[in-house]
């Protein structure tokens, strides 16, 4: 075995130098002449401020917008660490990070929600299920009470940062925030038209509506 | 399933058959060393030549000289202990290190341990959550290094048992360091320079910025990651290693943006693997003994796929009955959309968890926990049947090539013929081994599992606890690191003592019992002299010789779990 060692500690070496540095820092030159925008991960700015990414979710909660879909990655949505952008050791679970709820498909958090508990008046216990959100939807979108809702506007997406939503969530989203902002729901279902992403090639993945980039085409009618 | 899922397929298989055709034959050549070299140099060997022995030089290597499968084993352990050692080191020491922006503290000792034996036996189990756990020069030089490291040696494994096979009366099964360096040079580095160019170019982060906190459009803060992921990223699908750069995996838009990065990560992972068993036809000198372990392959590859998909696209009858629309329409993809992302949808979640899981990846874009109990089954099956449709980087091969062995002699024996392949009695010390080989893991996942559900503070560990889905959660945890695949029902909380200590010890028996024993059935086949064929062989070159070999490992791997997987996900899905 030691006769073996020599040779692996110094191969280690090799592949540390070439494969841990060279190989990226080669790719990030080449990323950053080619594609600086995407490698720095595509920032979208307003008047000079980085307001998102168009490849990220974030949280929207007015009627005057497009909601994304339901995140399980802690309240900031952040993709990242925690919401003062401080960074732990990775032991504690609490940061919030990227991912999804993992809640099983008989499971009944994810089915018919958590109560508040009563008996901490001062705590919040309770979270959304399923069951709730699709009431909630309904209530705010002003649709009838049987009215079936889109899936991915009452689950959590697997990235907790999810860009989009489908076509038919969008579309059942445009009279509450045409009426919010007193403008006529054609010209909001039109930009959505405009912002939705159709399939790579047209044929890998599903189509759907990047939330981002339809509420800053809203901000900006006039 | 829509006309764009089933072209999405269709593209795949057909890149599938393409990559096989055309990396099958340069692997072959890059791998017929010594005794086997042929008299033409093989494809770009005056570029790689040099460059390999400015390698061997510096590394004190003899690359004419051959080894025995004993020097072959030392030498492959003796590299992934000084690889465990590293990474242990990079992630000990990373505060005091550089290119770390956000100021990331070390990570503490067991998870440490975990995660460099989870990443040098390619496993890629995640006790951690990258953005908060480890600092970019632990991704890049620790991780991602084992990214190739752990894929060459899989290869390295693969090649030598081939030699086993192929070589006959010789002492020698190939030099470990020249299989090594000629993996990485040759195969991995320019396939995942030129993938990870493709990533940076759809939206895949490649930079060393810390953190950007962004205000958003009503006005909290968003705080969006840097890092070098598009380098990661490529190596991670292509040397099937899986381990995320982000906590989401592949489901997050910085890893994974669109259809067609998600597209191109399944055709990267399943390139290799399958494209070793056209090498292997090529260096036996029998085109067909290569497409029966490829037909054999693609048969069990697909038939789990279909059924990942079919069950995600029919959805989750619960949510229905609370209001929620599943169904396929042209404004929405429709299906159990939980933990899975609306450029994916379900065809496309399903399908890529049948190829992470039926490789030894354990990428995600979905949350498998979240999956419908059956969809949720199938990746679990995958990786139960040993990741051999096609599995990991070499691991795959190997694997099936051991379920060869163990086919012919069943054949052999019902019907009453000498045991051979390609010319070798499979005689009473191959199969002893064998039999080590297929033991071992099932050995380690029900053992530790079941010692698991005895412990109290391991079963609190989990989310969906108690019930069928809680065992399953458990059950996967093991066998995902017993076959080193390293994808997970999320919802466990891996990171305790328990749990980082008996996981790391199922991926070394997953990985390193399983390794020997491939070295030492070459070793043991490579001496033997070949017997003719004769009207007593049992034709190996067939389709039905496919069949039995599919046969081989749903009756002989799936039965050892099947009650486990009847108290788990089959309870689960008769009980909605």
């Amino acid at each position: 075995m030691r006769r073996q060692l020599l040779p692996a500690l110094r191969m280690m070496v090799v592949f540390t130098v070439v494969l841990g540095l060279g190989y990226p820092v080669v790719t990030l030159a080449a990323a950053q002449l080619g594609f600086k925008h995407q490698a720095d991960g595509s920032l979208v700015t307003r008047n000079g401020q980085v307001v998102g990414s168009s490849l990220l979710g974030q949280t929207f909660t007015s009627d005057k917008y497009f909601q994304g879909r339901p995140s399980a990655a802690g309240i900031t949505a952040s993709g990242s660490t925690d919401a003062s952008g401080q960074a732990g050791d990775g032991s504690d679970l609490s940061l919030s990070s990227s991912g999804g709820s993992n809640l099983g498909p008989t499971n009944s958090t994810l089915l018919d929600g958590v109560a508040d508990d009563p008996s901490t008046p001062d705590v919040d216990e309770s979270s959304p299920g399923v069951a709730q959100r699709v009431q909630a939807y309904r209530q705010a979108n002003g649709l009838s009470t049987d009215q079936p809702v889109p899936v991915d506007a009452v689950t959590s997406s697997g990235s907790g940062v999810d860009p989009q939503i489908s076509v038919a969530n969008a579309r059942l989203q445009a009279n509450r925030v045409a009426k919010a902002r007193g403008i006529d729901v054609s010209v909001v279902n039109q930009l959505i038209d405009q912002h939705t992403q159709g399939r790579s090639l047209g044929f890998l993945g599903e189509e759907g509506v990047n939330v981002l980039a339809l509420n800053l085409a809203l901000d900006q009618q006039p | 399933m829509t006309l764009a899922g089933w072209l999405q397929l269709g593209a795949l298989i057909l890149f599938i058959v393409i990559g096989t055709r055309v990396l099958g034959p340069y692997l072959a050549g890059i791998y017929s060393t010594g005794v086997d070299a042929p008299e033409k140099p093989p494809f770009g060997d005056r570029f790689f030549s040099p460059i390999e022995r400015f390698v061997y030089r510096v590394c004190g290597v003899d690359e004419k000289r051959e080894q025995r499968w004993t020097t072959y084993a030392l030498s492959m352990l003796a590299f992934s202990l000084v690889s465990i050692l590293t990474v242990y080191l990079f992630q000990r020491l990373q505060q005091w290190l550089p290119a770390n922006p956000n100021a990331i503290q070390n990570v503490k000792p067991g998870l440490a341990f975990n995660t460099a034996v989870s990443f040098v036996t390619n496993t890629n189990w995640q006790a951690y959550i990258p953005e908060a756990g480890v600092s970019f020069l632990t991704q890049m030089a620790a991780l991602a290094v084992q990214n190739f490291a752990s894929a060459a040696v899989g290869l390295c494994v693969v090649v030598a048992l081939i030699r086993g096979l192929t070589r006959s009366r010789r002492g020698t099964i190939g030099n470990f360091w020249v299989d090594l360096v000629r993996s990485i040079v040759r195969v991995l580095l320019p396939l995942a320079f030129l993938i990870a160019i493709v990533y940076a170019s759809q939206g895949v982060v490649q930079n060393l910025h810390a953190n950007t906190t962004a205000t958003t459009v009503e006005g909290s803060t968003q705080v969006i990651p840097g890092g070098p992921a598009a380098s990661q990223e490529a190596i991670k699908e292509l040397g099937t290693n899986g381990g995320g750069f982000l906590n989401a995996n592949s489901a997050h838009p910085f890893e994974n943006p669109n259809g067609f990065t998600n597209w191109l990560q399944m055709a990267s992972i399943l390139l290799i693997p399958f494209a070793l068993t056209y090498a292997f036809g090529r260096m036996a000198k029998d085109q067909k003994q290569g497409w029966v372990v490829f037909a054999a392959m693609f048969t069990l590859w697909i038939a789990v796929a279909a059924l990942a998909m079919g069950m995600e696209i029919h959805g989750n009858p619960e949510l229905t009955s609370r209001g929620a629309n599943q169904s396929v329409t042209s404004t929405q993809a429709g299906g159990n959309m939980e933990g899975k992302e609306t450029r994916f949808g379900p065809d496309a979640s399903g399908l890529y968890a049948g190829v992470t899981t039926s490789t030894s990846t354990g990428a995600v874009n979905s949350m498998h926990d979240s999956f419908t109990p059956l969809g949720g089954m199938a990746p679990l099956t995958n990786i139960m049947l040993g990741e051999v449709s096609p599995g990991g980087v070499g691991a795959g091969l190997y694997g099936m090539l051991i379920f060869v062995l163990l086919g012919v002699f069943i054949a052999g024996l019902m019907v009453g013929r000498t045991p051979e392949y390609l010319g070798k009695k499979i005689q009473a010390a191959e199969m002893k081994i064998v039999v080590i080989y297929i033991l071992a893991v099932p050995l380690a996942i029900l053992g530790f599992s079941a010692t698991a559900i005895l412990l109290k503070g391991s079963v609190a560990g989990l989310l969906n606890a108690p019930g069928p889905h809680g065992l399953t959660e458990m059950v996967y945890a093991y066998t995902s690191a017993g076959n080193n695949n390293g994808s997970a029902f999320t919802g466990l909380s891996a990171n305790t003592d328990w749990y980082n200590t008996t996981l790391g010890l199922a991926m070394l028996v997953g990985r390193f019992v399983l390794m020997v024993a491939a070295l030492a059935i070459a070793g043991s086949l490579v001496r033997k002299q070949p017997v003719p064929e004769s009207a007593g062989t049992f034709p190996t070159g067939t389709p039905l010789f496919a069949g039995l070999l599919v046969g081989v490992v749903v009756i002989v791997v799936g039965l050892t779990y099947f009650p486990v997987l009847a108290l788990g996900p089959i309870v689960e899905h008769l009980s909605i």
